[in-house]
């Protein structure tokens, strides 16, 4: 045997791989090669390497054990070209340049941002298949052929499943495979590993687009790609999974499953070892026997727990192959790898002779298979032990699923395909295909095995009788957990962890199961499997989050003005998903600073803000006054047009829910403003009730909110401001009185001018289309500057509006204030027979003295500006806790008109404690405040009309 | 750009965006072909279809309002979008918006019903060309296979984060228009043309 330089196990010929590609990689700080078409672990393997780590909780040596996604040991940690913690050996396609070591146990995750890629797609189907083994094949190829839009995933990077580790059909396969390649309904998604099932076939995938690329992935493309597909049928051809058996000593590097084993020597060309012992409980391993002694392995021995194992026996003999029938490995020796194999006489769970040791390197197991049903039992299916095929089978789903192939129990390739194609014909309505025929071997009946009882010599009290090399569970730890009364298999997962690591017990579940019900004297039917949950297979957040991160990671909505805030330097507050403009700081301006020069701007010349954010409802029909009587605590009926009214809404429990503005637009419109945080609550509001509770008034509500832009123009040199750029509006107290509105227009522009005034000052609101913003703000901008005009953001805002106690809801306001605690009294009519909350208002309990109210705080040192959310205390001294808390400052800043710092607060029975001192402890003082009307800024309300 | 009704100087939600979609386009090699299409004429209706108003609006546009849900209707210059079962959304042409909207509040007269020009609530994409269903597909999650969403259909339904009315455009080629919030338009677009470059090749 020649050999391939550097990998001693690689066969001189055959497989899958692409020779003319050799790869380099390292791995635990030496170098390998390999080539295109390996995976980490056949190349690990080609180059001598078992041994992939060191178990977590026993530090044993542990190898690679399988040849997929099952596999428990193989765990490791990429380094380069991007650190990806806890990647399974047997799934990493080998790319140039792979640098992976083993881990003790976790990962580590990659201390920089991932410049990769990821990112989503939905998609639809009459039929998904899951697996594009013979069975999956055929089932797609059905259905394509009727039309039918078809997925196929499969998570290998070639079709053919269990056909690539097999040497049957390989022209049929390629052929299929080029046939739904090329049908236009049908996407075929290799590298995809459909992870989870959920309601009404709903199933997530993730493929893995560019990581077989390594540094070389072209970065517009995404690295991998969750899928969201939604299929009307979904066919599992998922397979099966061999499953090992409970042994001394069976966790050894060297031992590994008999059909992985097989796969690395057809499909990968590599030969894990020089001298095999095999461990059988069925026919399956024989067919391993046969190919790894065609490739040059030497089989010491096939061991058949059967006494009569059948005609698969005789074949093996006549190939040359020692078969000892009714007997069982009863142990394996070697420090890091097996150096030989002890066996012994074995029936019906009792050993019967003494034991007679190999020496091999190579100990290849097969329990079983079971049937790879975790999606079908996420779907809501139910699964049922098969005592003739010794494994779980499906047995009805409430969704449009069907298992097929040997993910439904079937074993012969000519009844996978009869399967796969009737299954598709059943779900699409059409006719199956015509197949190769194949005739299936005949076959002789397994017998479950689960444990090989130790020989006395070993003495290890079944200590390594592994179930789960994951997790480092043994037969020993079952024993113990049952022996403790625990009964149920989801018990033995949580008290011993079975089947609970980064595999989620895909070999080791099963056995869990069988050994269990073995310990209990128990049927494993009735012990049953634990919940399969999602994800089939570990997916990483990087996936899942896709394109959701970074600037993208939630919308950042903006106002037609947004790029003029930036480009004079404001600082954007997040209100929302909204961005708004918090202050302009001009050359190097502190915060205070230049909130401070904003609001004297707007108290003593004229300063103007974007407000296109309050949320904005057009409210129209024959009864919309009405509704809105129903709905605002004030009357609004009696509105006259061409006037707006300041509304508080309250939820039916009386408390403050938002508050704005209604204009009235006409007899049967109006246009109600809303807080920018509630207007997409206020407008469902009104829907609920217009919808649920009161279909009879004819009244239409259409969100405006973008269509106007609002420019709010406060300070008492706005008029002159205003009256240059509306020559054609009456700018006149008189004759455009507070809250009036008209239409006119404002440097050309068709606007809506509102008086209104959230800081007390002459000011006016600018209404225009979103797209003419920009110009009204430019012309405003050009035609201020001369009179000072200084741009103000949400600070300032809330200055002057504090100044002037005016509440902000939801920040004044937590949910538990009625008007009437806000001191606003006059907006609850008590002319309306009704309104949202007017009962509640008519409790014993709104109407207690010593509730909390809005109230003004002066702190007694001008220069304090207490922090917002400060609690409030009557003495000046703490008694012992529990302390009797009077209130909480709500808003609170430094005022360049009072030229102090002063707060507002909701404090209990506040308006009867005017003048009444009270204390803030901040950082173990006790600041000392006088409670006054909230109101500290012309309280006579003389400077609205400028 | 003009506001054609008032020749007061304009600017759309996506106005700078156009520099980058026109790119993305070219270099897509025609498989995706992204462009605002800004200023149109939109108009909410709210009325009762089997009411007098819904004939009357019919008549005004040529054409009736259509009442199969999640569909579309164009003619003479206008079509008309399902949203609901008493909601359509009427669009026309850029500049007609005044127009549209007093013939349709003339056409609706004192029935009870609703006429409101949210021409600047929204603006609209469109996403065109042969890949134009796949990039959607990346962050839309209904099935806009021809056999399910082909011509004279449209959806009120979110594209990535935003909500937006999608409708398709044409008959015969792959196109849709996508009408999204103007505050939600900027985040809309750097969202397309980062999907996009999956098509429109190395960045």
């Amino acid at each position: 045997m020649s050999e391939t330089t550097g990998q001693p196990f690689r066969l001189p010929e055959g497989g899958r791989i692409h020779r003319d590609e050799p790869l380099r990689f390292r791995f635990d700080d030496a170098e390998y090669t390999g080539f295109r078409g390996d995976t980490l672990a056949s190349a690990l393997l080609a180059g001598g390497v078992h041994r992939t780590g060191t178990s977590v909780r026993l530090g044993r040596p542990r190898g690679i054990f399988a040849a997929g996604s099952e596999e428990p040991n193989a765990v490791h940690q990429i380094e380069e070209p991007f650190p990806e913690p806890m990647l399974t050996a047997t799934t990493v396609e080998l790319y140039d340049g792979l640098v992976a070591r083993s881990l003790p146990g976790r990962g580590r995750l990659a201390d920089r941002p991932d410049p990769a890629r990821y990112d989503a797609r939905h998609a639809h189907c009459d039929l998904l298949v899951v697996g594009a083994g013979p069975a999956g094949l055929a089932a797609a190829a059905t259905a394509a052929r009727a039309g039918a839009r078809v997925i196929l995933a499969d998570e290998q990077p070639e079709l053919g499943g269990s056909l690539l580790a097999g040497r049957e059909l390989p022209g049929w396969t390629r052929e299929i495979g080029e046939e739904l390649d090329a049908a236009p309904e049908v996407r075929v998604l290799r590298r995809t590993t459909v992870f989870g099932h959920y309601d009404d076939n709903y199933l997530l995938a993730v493929e893995r687009r560019t990581n077989h690329l390594g540094a070389h992935a072209p970065a517009h493309l995404s690295r991998e790609r969750i899928w969201r597909i939604r299929a009307r049928h979904v066919i599992l051809a998922t397979g099966a999974h061999e499953r090992s058996l409970a042994f001394a000593g069976n966790d050894r590097p060297g031992v590994m499953l008999a059909g992985a084993a097989r796969t690395y020597a057809v499909r990968y060309a590599v030969v894990p070892g020089r001298r095999a012992v095999v461990l059988t409980t069925n026919d399956s391993a024989y067919a391993a026997a046969l190919d790894l002694a065609a490739a040059g392995l030497e089989i010491a021995a096939v061991v058949d727990t059967r006494p009569q194992p059948g005609t698969w026996a005789q074949r093996a003999e006549q190939a040359g192959i020692e078969v000892l029938p009714g007997h069982a490995v009863v142990g394996t020796r070697g420090d890091t790898h097996v150096t030989s194999v002890t066996v012994a006489g074995y029936a019906e769970g009792r050993l019967t002779s003494s034991a007679r040791q190999f020496t091999a390197d190579l100990l290849l197991v097969s329990g079983g298979w079971n049937p790879v049903l975790q999606l079908y039992s996420q779907a809501g299916g139910r699964l049922r032990f098969d005592d003739a095929l010794g494994c779980f089978v499906p047995d009805g789903c409430r969704q449009a699923v069907e298992a097929v192939g040997s993910a439904n129990g079937t074993f012969g390739l000519g009844r996978c395909l009869a399967e796969g194609t009737a299954a598709a014909a059943r779900a699409i309505a059409a006719d199956p295909i015509p197949l190769p025929s194949f005739t299936d071997e005949p076959s002789s009946p397994a017998i479950q095995v689960f444990v090989v009882p130790g020989t006395d010599a070993d003495g290890d009290g079944d200590h390594t009788h592994f179930v789960d090399l994951q997790r480092d569970v043994t037969v020993a730890d079952l024993d113990r957990a049952t022996g403790a009364g625990l009964g149920s298999v989801e018990h033995l997962k949580r008290y011993t962890t079975a089947g609970t690591a980064h595999d989620q017990g895909k070999t080791s579940g099963v056995l869990t199961s069988g050994v269990a019900a073995h310990l209990m004297g128990a049927r494993i039917a009735e012990l049953g499997t634990t919940t399969f949950r999602p994800p089939y297979t570990p997916v990483s957040f990087a996936a899942l989050a896709g394109r959701d991160r970074g600037a993208l990671h939630d919308p950042v909505r903006v106002t037609p003005l947004h790029d003029w805030h930036a480009a004079h330097g404001a600082v954007f507050e997040n209100v929302g998903q909204w961005k708004r403009p918090w202050y302009y700081p001009q050359d190097g301006e502190s915060m205070d600073a230049a909130v401070q020069r904003e609001c004297r701007a707007a108290r003593e010349g004229v300063a103007f803000m974007d407000a296109s954010t309050l949320g904005k409802i057009d409210v129209q029909g024959p009864d919309a006054a009405t509704f809105l009587d129903r709905l605002y605590t004030n009357m609004m009926s009696t509105l006259k047009t061409g006037m707006i009214r300041y509304g508080v809404m309250c939820r039916a429990d009386g408390m403050v829910f938002d508050d704005g503005t209604v204009a009235r637009i006409a007899e049967d419109r109006f246009l109600a403003t809303t807080t920018t945080g509630n207007a997409a609550a206020v407008l469902e509001w009104m829907e609920e009730w217009l919808q649920t509770e009161w279909p009879e008034l004819r009244v239409h509500l259409t969100s405006v909110t973008e269509q106007w832009a609002t420019v709010a123009l406060a300070g008492p040199l706005s008029r002159e401001l205003l009256a240059g750029l509306a020559p054609r509006l009456a700018v006149d107290a008189e004759s455009f009185p507070f809250m009036a509105w008209r239409d006119t227009k404002v440097a050309g522009i068709p606007a809506r001018v509102c008086r209104i005034s959230f800081s007390g000052e002459l000011a006016y609101e600018i209404n225009v289309l979103g797209w003419h913003a920009p110009a009204l703000w430019d012309a405003l901008y050009a035609a201020g500057r001369p009179l000072g005009l200084t741009p103000y953001g949400t600070e300032t805002m809330h200055v002057l509006r504090a100044e002037k106690g005016y509440p902000i809801v939801g920040q004044d306001t937590d949910g538990t204030v009625t008007p009437q605690d806000l001191g606003m009294g006059w907006v609850v009519s008590k002319k309306k027979p009704d309104y949202m909350g007017k009962r509640s208002h008519a409790r014993a309990e709104s109407r207690r003295p010593d509730r909390k109210h809005l109230v003004g705080l002066l702190p007694d040192d001008p220069a304090v500006v207490l922090p917002e959310g400060t609690q409030l205390v009557a003495g000046s001294r703490l008694p012992e806790p529990p302390v009797p808390m009077l209130g909480h400052i709500t808003s609170s800043y430094r005022s360049a008109a009072l030229g102090r710092g002063f707060a507002l607060g909701l404090v209990r029975g506040g308006r009867d404690r005017m003048g009444e001192r009270l204390y803030a402890p901040v950082g173990g003082e006790l600041v000392p405040v006088t409670v006054a009307s909230p109101v500290l800024y012309d309280p006579e309300g003389a400077r609205r009309d400028g | 750009m003009a506001d054609t009704e008032t020749s007061v100087s304009a600017r759309s939600p996506l106005a700078g965006h156009a520099a980058r979609f026109a790119a993305a386009t070219r270099r897509s090699g025609g498989a995706v072909r992204l462009a605002e299409l800004p200023y149109l004429a939109q108009i909410d209706v709210r009325l009762d279809p089997k009411g007098p108003a819904a004939d009357a609006v019919g008549l005004a546009l040529g054409f009736p309002l259509p009442t199969q849900p999640n569909t579309v209707v164009h003619g003479g210059g206008s079509s008309a979008l399902w949203l609901g079962p008493d909601e359509w959304l009427v669009v026309g042409r850029p500049g007609t918006r005044a127009e549209l909207e007093g013939r349709l509040r003339e056409a609706v007269g004192d029935e009870p019903a609703a006429v409101v020009d949210i021409s600047a609530q929204r603006t609209a994409l469109l996403v065109a060309g042969p890949r134009s269903r796949d990039l959607l597909s990346h962050g839309c999650a209904l099935d806009l296979h021809p056999r399910s969403f082909g011509a004279g259909r449209c959806a009120q339904t979110l594209l990535a984060r935003a909500q937006v009315v999608l409708a398709v455009r044409d008959e015969l080629k792959p196109g849709f228009w996508v009408l999204v919030r103007s505050s939600f338009a900027g985040y809309l677009g750097d969202w397309l043309l980062d999907a996009a470059t999956e098509y429109t090749g190395a960045v």
